[in-house]
């Protein structure tokens, strides 16, 4: 009973900390630039969280979730259009139900073909929908605003208890008031019976077809109700960037957003938070600085995908749990020394990827460049002993700290595993 | 007349190599239950691989090798990225392959840079082969089309005539069984997933410097390949060639076609103007249509026969 009580305490205390990191955020980084990257990454955020209805409750992997983002995007934009000229006018502050509603109407046609079959057909099929909606949106420019996208005005109608939604900071407020919002309607939509019997259907969709329920409607009301909040999403982009055009629809997008959302983690429910803000962050910021950035994502992927299935949201899940079993000591020495190996054997990977990257792209530009806050000579051989060093070192190292590693960690595996089994007796 | 003619022949090239890719996709799949979403990447690869050895070697070298090479490549990804998944199930190899085109896109980048590279077709082969009416058929073209049908040829005995041939059927269905006899079964599955990829580099050195070798191309026909073994019936060989056949021939022929419903409405004497309602759709030329046709055909399959035209129903 008290471990049910405390289990509730923390739960509460983590929205109640997920609501004030929300308020805070624009305070800290209080620049202008950081302000839209942190709307962009709320936007971001609902969408794989939208995404991981699918994908963590019902284990549906799909190909072309952007095609709901990106249609709630362009209903959105066309109703701001039309709020701003003489026709009905919704308030900008729930404008984004519109983009819901969008993706709403276009799950219910879309959806029902799609989720005919689950694994890796489902996977194909949204992949084939997806390029049909991309290829579609091109034929009709006038809708879809062709190459241009169509641009849009937040700034409309009667100001909202005085703010008119002008300044990137009063955006960034009502992305982070539709991301709360939808996040705990997210939350309360994975308790309720549909999104149990998802679960169910996720582990086995036969045992639910024989206690009476068709696993191809639950795998239906699932996506329309993930689309749903990926036209919410989309919705909040455009108010963000007030445009819109068809890369919104795109299989890059539905690629991306599956990235994000396994790298943060499909097994949890604040897994995608983490990966969008991981995802968006590598995308802004990583790609300011280096041009390998999308081989790095592709890299981190994989491994995230051999390595750590958890995604990481797994490593603060089992980092939290070998705090609570005070085990702390016993994990420290060897996480180090195989994070340190790690850290080295990437300092020179990526030294020769980006040496390599200077070569094929700016080799004209000379052979010089700066690495790491140094001048390289990409020409020297020392620099690419150096790094092909550094890369056998880390490896080594890996080597030698992996049997470390593993037993440690696996100590903390048994604990909770002890836990969970007291638990369930 | 003429047109008809030399549409169809040009649909069926594209056809055939739109086989090419899909059979090894299909293959792969319907052994080891693994879809590779990088299988156009390993087309991409063929295709460079191709370009560089051409340009050191020769065009006929390149032939050769290249598939090779691309084989060595897949045989490698099978044995130490997806035989460690194997556990986890189809998923977690579909999510490896997929964060695998990422990857071999980059690399591309990294070593040909990102501009389209001058691959161009041997000088033996270049020029016209016969012309059809007033239009010329080109030998490569022609090329293609026998490089493909004797990869077919080439699949279909070995499947059926030869004891590795035999093996592999037999893993398909009775892995334990095979296993039990003494075979290796996950090195059979190591040389199949090679095999797919060597049929897509094999794709890549002909269909390179047929069409543009540049690091979007595995995207181009990435997408159209996983429709194409949709369509055909996920694992069935003889629907990938019977549903590339259908999309290369169709997508040709729609390309060609400049008409819309305004145009067929004009033929029964109805007008419409921009004005009417739903201009935007009926004025829709079918060569407009064509990118989105393959989707829509997969679409229409999946609605009227779900497992695909020579796929075999569910239990």
């Amino acid at each position: 009973m008290t471990q049910a009580t405390q289990k509730k305490t923390n739960s509460l205390l983590a929205w109640i900390g997920y609501a004030a990191a929300l308020i805070v955020a624009p305070v800290i980084f209080s620049q202008s630039a950081s302000i839209s990257f942190l709307c962009q990454m709320g936007a971001m955020t609902v969408f794989a969280l939208s995404y991981n209805v699918l994908l963590g409750q019902s284990g549906l992997l799909s190909f072309g979730h952007a095609v709901y983002y990106g249609l709630g995007a362009f209903g959105t934009a066309h109703a701001m259009n039309w709020a701003g000229g003489d026709g009905l006018t919704i308030p900008l502050v729930l404008i984004p139900l519109v983009g819901g509603l969008t993706a709403l109407i276009a799950g219910i046609i879309l959806g029902y073909v799609t989720t005919k079959k689950s694994g890796l057909i489902f996977a194909m099929i949204t992949l084939g929908i997806g390029e049909l909606v991309y290829a579609s949106t091109h034929m009709f420019p006038d809708i879809f605003g062709g190459e241009g996208g169509i641009s849009t005005d937040r700034v409309y109608g009667a100001p909202f208890l005085g703010y008119n939604f002008g300044p990137q900071i009063q955006v960034y407020y009502l992305i982070a008031f539709w991301l709360f919002a939808c996040t705990l309607a997210m939350y309360a939509c994975a308790q309720t019976p549909l999104g149990r019997l998802a679960n169910a259907v996720r582990d086995n969709s036969e045992r639910v077809e024989f206690i009476g329920f068709s696993a191809h409607w639950i795998r239906y009301l699932m996506l329309i109700l993930s689309g749903t909040f990926a036209g919410i999403a989309g919705g909040l982009t455009v108010i963000n960037f007030e445009l819109v055009g068809t890369e919104n629809v795109s299989l890059a997008l539905s690629g991306t957003i599956l990235l994000f959302t396994f790298i943060g983690g499909a097994s949890y429910f604040y897994g995608p938070i983490i990966g969008a803000i991981v995802g968006t962050f590598m995308t802004a910021v990583l790609s300011g600085y280096t041009a390998a950035w999308q081989l790095y994502l592709g890299v981190f992927f994989i491994l995230v995908v051999l390595y750590l299935p958890g995604g990481i949201a797994s490593l603060f899940d089992r980092t939290s749990s070998a705090i609570a079993h005070r085990l702390v000591g016993r994990i420290a020495a060897p996480t180090l020394a195989f994070g340190l190996a790690l850290l080295i054997t990437a300092t020179g990977a990526v030294m020769a990827v980006e040496m390599l990257y200077h070569i094929t792209l700016h080799g004209a530009d000379g052979p010089v460049m700066q690495l790491l806050g140094f001048e390289t000579d990409t020409t020297h051989y020392l620099n690419w002993l150096i790094a092909l060093a550094l890369t056998v070192l880390g490896g080594g190292g890996i080597r030698a700290a992996l049997p470390g590693f593993r037993d440690a960690w696996g100590v903390v595996n048994q604990e909770r595993e002890k836990q969970t089994q007291g638990a369930a007796a | 007349m003429e047109f008809l003619t030399i549409n169809l022949l040009n649909g069926i090239s594209y056809g055939l190599l739109l086989f090419m890719l899909s059979s090894g996709l299909t293959l792969i799949f319907g052994m080891m239950g693994v879809l590779n979403f990088a299988h156009a990447s390993f087309y991409m690869l063929g295709a460079y691989f191709a370009y560089s050895l051409s340009t050191v070697a020769g065009f006929w070298v390149a032939l050769f090798v290249a598939p090779l090479l691309v084989a060595v490549l897949g045989m490698a990804v099978e044995r130490f990225g997806l035989r460690p998944l194997h556990k986890y199930g189809h998923v977690s190899e579909l999510l490896f392959t997929f964060g695998l085109t990422y990857v071999i896109v980059e690399l591309v980048h990294l070593v040909w840079g990102r501009g389209a590279q001058p691959y161009g077709i041997p000088p033996e082969l270049s020029g016209p082969l016969f012309t059809v009416f007033t239009t010329e058929f080109p030998a490569y073209r022609a090329f293609m089309m026998g490089v493909a049908l004797l990869m077919l040829l080439a699949i279909y005995l070995m499947l059926t005539r030869t004891r590795i041939g035999m093996v592999i059927q037999a893993s398909l269905t009775h892995p334990d069984m095979v296993e039990a006899l003494g075979h290796n079964v996950p090195r059979t599955f190591m040389l199949v997933f090679g095999g797919g990829c060597a049929l897509a580099g094999l794709a890549g050195v002909i269909g390179g410097n047929a069409f543009v070798t540049e690091p979007s191309m595995a995207a181009a026909v990435g997408s159209i390949i996983f429709v194409i073994v949709v369509v055909g019936g996920m694992g069935s060989l003889s629907g990938a060639l019977l549903a590339s056949l259908l999309i290369g021939i169709i997508q040709t022929l729609a390309v060609a076609l400049d008409y819309s419903l305004v145009d067929l409405m004009a033929l029964f004497d109805i007008e419409i103007g921009p004005m009417a309602t739903g201009y935007q759709f009926l004025s829709l030329t079918i060569s407009q249509l064509a990118v989105a046709l393959p989707y829509l055909l997969m679409v229409l399959v999946l609605i009227v026969r779900p497992q695909g035209l020579l796929g075999q129903a569910e239990g």
